[in-house]
């Protein structure tokens, strides 16, 4: 029999865009064997080596393989307190997937016959979330009476609580937000990741006895020195970058130009899609453009298209990128949904200005074409403008998803606190302490715009040296 | 997040403006006058900036003053004594700087007067010499009389009926003031409009003019650009960077069409009859 790989279930695209429900299904029992028997359980797996969090991928997909599924969670927990979550997050083509021997080398991303490792993951997760509720990764019982704070409940620090929590610390997350999350809250839509797997992901720390104060912005409630006065032995930053990035160009204050931070957070966090039966606005057009071309700018894109189906307009929402597909830092997985579901993509042009009505309503923009030059510093070719290209587009939403910089509530009012250029915290990269003593940070606070796992490897890295160095105390 | 006490303040067929004394004892320690807090009225609600006029760090509560204005503020209008609101986070945005300037004037319009209270009180502190103009519709919208004039080494109130005080504007108060000497602070908070003209009477005669914005907000910690306004040309955050702005570089047209983005759905979910 050749083994050929199990495609997931994905909703039909037009049954998609009618609503919030989740895309891509998760394997079956069967489909779940069939793709882990495709293993090929190399001696020396080169897969492990692109988990940024290091997970036994090898030997959770043999305990598939053999319907260990429990097994196969606890694997997955020993490393990664969120399987569910990441198995559905996660940019597999470009980590563990890319380095699985079946990709060729010297391939941008992972090729389609590579495991589909995020898939079996996940399948393990929600196994675990449906079967083994109570069945927890080992919880050490409380070594000492040692209390830690961390600050943000996004990616970073709910792996990294929950890394010390196994260790029996107790720990307190404190989040400025009405609900924890953070960029898994806000930012990535219910389509991708349903609230109830966040939930029942964030739920699972709280029974290893991690409690979570919502509400609660430390820098404006508690400063850090005050946190070590309450008795916290050490501080994990987990900030996030949390400021939106503008183009800078004419017309972008006018009414219906949003970042993509504040689109998206009206609709995944304050649920403005059930207005009026939540009470948060928020408009759509009718010819909507996203600026952008990471996996923000295709969330709200696609959160774009589903509210103007929602509102019966019909769809037309454009993605606009100044380079080309390729260069996309987006997951290739959510192109593709894109696509699949009516988001138009036009690649080489850049906005350069905004212009609106007498009611200060955007009603076009003025776009460049561009072509690609030189490879920048990031090795991608640099999108050079084609001088002479202006053309304009009826437009009567935009959408600006072209990055994040650091927030700084925090940082700006902690002395003695170093940061580079950009706002971010610099670290010592092997224990990600800060500058400041017992002050530790992980997630997009210290690198820029990385991803949910990459995320959680800072923070286990930050766990980790935070409990070598409490517990010798 | 309890309400503890609740006082309606005026009240008339088309207006109400309520006092509510909240439980917040880590913000009553931490909140300086000219910040605000973010209050979410049930778990379906929207998230809405409120300035927190007094805060009572024994008591461990601050105090918040609204007009019913939108679905939000109606529905808060509601809560009594005894019910706690869904969430409430803060202290944020900057807080004012208090300190001698020597002669300032305050200027407060409609439920803006809520807001320059606890700045009176702390510029009065400060040494300053105080001038309190309080402008309303008419006598009965007047909140926080006494308690302004109290913190006031000079008082005035207009009504644009002239059922209290002079009939007119706070604007034609402030003109005659600047006329008649010299003055190194104003401090204006009030509807978009009235700051406006504030701006415009001030920046012809230089004096330093602080103005509290009520841009639109979700988040409030600068993560969501929703209260973006040009400040002399530059972007800024009310949220983060504000609320406190140079009057005289504020956008004043760009804010109130900001500010009415949602005007048409405000309108519709205010028809609704949501319990």
């Amino acid at each position: 029999m050749k083994k050929v790989p199990q495609q997931a279930r994905e909703l039909d695209p037009d049954e998609r865009t009618g609503g919030f429900s989740e895309v891509v299904a998760t394997y079956t029992e069967e489909q779940a064997f069939l793709e882990a028997s495709r293993c090929l359980q190399c001696k020396d797996p080169a897969c492990i080596s692109g988990c940024p969090v290091g997970i036994d991928i090898k030997k959770f997909i043999a305990q598939i393989v053999n319907k260990d599924y429990r097994g196969a969670y606890l694997t997955i927990r020993e490393k990664n307190n969120f399987p569910s979550i990441c198995g559905r997050v996660c940019p597999a083509e470009y980590q563990c997937r890319k380095t699985c021997v079946l990709t060729k080398k010297g391939e941008p991303f992972a090729s389609a016959l590579a495991i589909n490792i995020h898939l079996l993951e996940r399948f393990a997760g929600d196994y675990g979330m449906q079967e083994c509720s109570q069945a927890q990764a080992v919880v050490s019982p409380a070594k000492k009476k040692i209390k830690v704070a961390v600050v943000g409940s996004g990616p970073a620090g709910l792996c990294c609580a929950g890394e010390l929590a196994r260790e029996g610390i107790k720990v307190t997350i404190f989040e400025g937000l009405h609900k924890p999350g953070g960029v898994l809250r806000y930012g990535i839509p219910p389509f991708r990741l349903p609230s109830e797997t966040l939930d029942y992901e964030i739920n699972s720390l709280r029974r290893m006895g991690v409690e979570i104060m919502s509400n609660s912005i430390i820098g404006r409630v508690r400063s850090i020195p005050e946190l070590f006065k309450d008795g916290f032995a050490a501080v994990f930053l987990g900030l996030g970058a949390g400021t939106p990035s503008f183009l800078g160009i004419e017309g972008e204050n006018l009414c219906n130009v949003y970042s993509a931070n504040e689109f998206l957070t009206r609709v995944n966090l304050m649920s403005a899609h059930k207005f009026p039966q939540s009470h948060t606005p928020v408009n759509i057009g009718t010819e909507v453009i996203v600026v952008g071309g990471g996996n923000t700018a295709i969330d709200a894109a696609r959160v774009a298209l589903r509210l103007q189906k929602i509102e019966g307009i019909t769809p037309n929402t454009t993605i606009l990128y100044r380079r080309t597909e390729v260069e996309m830092p987006a997951r290739r997985l959510e192109i593709k949904h894109a696509k699949e579901e009516g988001v138009k993509i036009r690649t080489l042009v850049k906005p350069t200005g905004f212009f609106g009505d007498q009611s200060g309503f955007i009603r076009k923009a003025r776009c460049l074409e561009c072509k690609l030059g030189e490879p920048d510093s990031s090795g991608r070719r640099r999108p050079v403008e084609i001088p002479g290209s202006d053309f304009e587009l009826g437009v009567d939403q935009a959408i600006i998803a072209i990055g994040l910089k650091a927030n700084e509530i925090l940082t700006k009012v902690t002395p003695g606190i170093k940061m580079d250029k950009y706002g971010d915290v610099i670290v010592d990269p092997k224990t990600m302490q800060t500058s400041l003593d017992m002050v530790f940070a992980g997630g997009d606070i210290v690198g820029g715009e990385g991803t949910v796992i990459e995320a959680m490897g800072m923070a286990k890295r930050a766990a980790k040296a935070m409990i070598d160095s409490l517990l010798k105390k | 997040m309890k309400i503890l006490q609740k006082k309606i303040l005026t009240q008339t067929p088309d207006t109400r403006i309520t006092q509510i004394e909240v439980a917040a004892p880590e913000i009553a320690v931490k909140v300086k006058a000219g910040q605000f807090v973010m209050v979410m009225v049930s778990e379906v609600g929207e998230r809405i900036p409120l300035t927190v006029v007094a805060s009572d760090r024994s008591k461990g509560t601050i105090t918040l003053i609204f007009q019913e204005m939108g679905l939000t503020t109606k529905l808060l209008g509601r809560l009594d004594s005894g019910d706690s609101l869904y969430a409430l986070t803060g202290p944020l945005g900057h807080a004012t700087e208090l300190k001698k300037y020597g002669k300032v004037i305050l200027v407060g319009g409609g439920v803006g007067i809520a807001e320059i209270y606890p700045v009176a009180k702390g510029l009065k502190e400060a040494g300053n010499q105080v001038s309190t103009i309080l402008g309303a519709r008419n006598k009965s919208l007047l909140i926080l009389e006494e308690e302004l004039k109290s913190q006031s080494d000079d008082f005035y109130i207009v009504t644009d009926d002239g059922s209290s005080g002079k009939k007119g504007f706070t604007t034609d108060i402030l003109r005659e003031l600047l006329g008649g000497g010299k003055f190194d602070l104003v401090y204006a908070v009030g509807p978009i409009p009235m700051m406006a003209k504030v701006s415009g009477i001030t920046k012809a005669s230089g004096v330093k003019t602080i103005v509290s914005l009520n841009a639109l907000m979700v988040d409030a910690t600068g993560m969501c650009g929703c209260c973006r306004v040009s400040i002399g040309g530059e972007l800024k955050f009310s949220c983060v960077d504000g609320p406190e702005f140079d009057a005289g570089l504020v956008d004043w047209e760009e804010l109130t069409r900001r500010n009415q983005v949602y005007f048409e759905k405000e309108k519709h979910i205010c028809k609704l009859n949501i319990k």
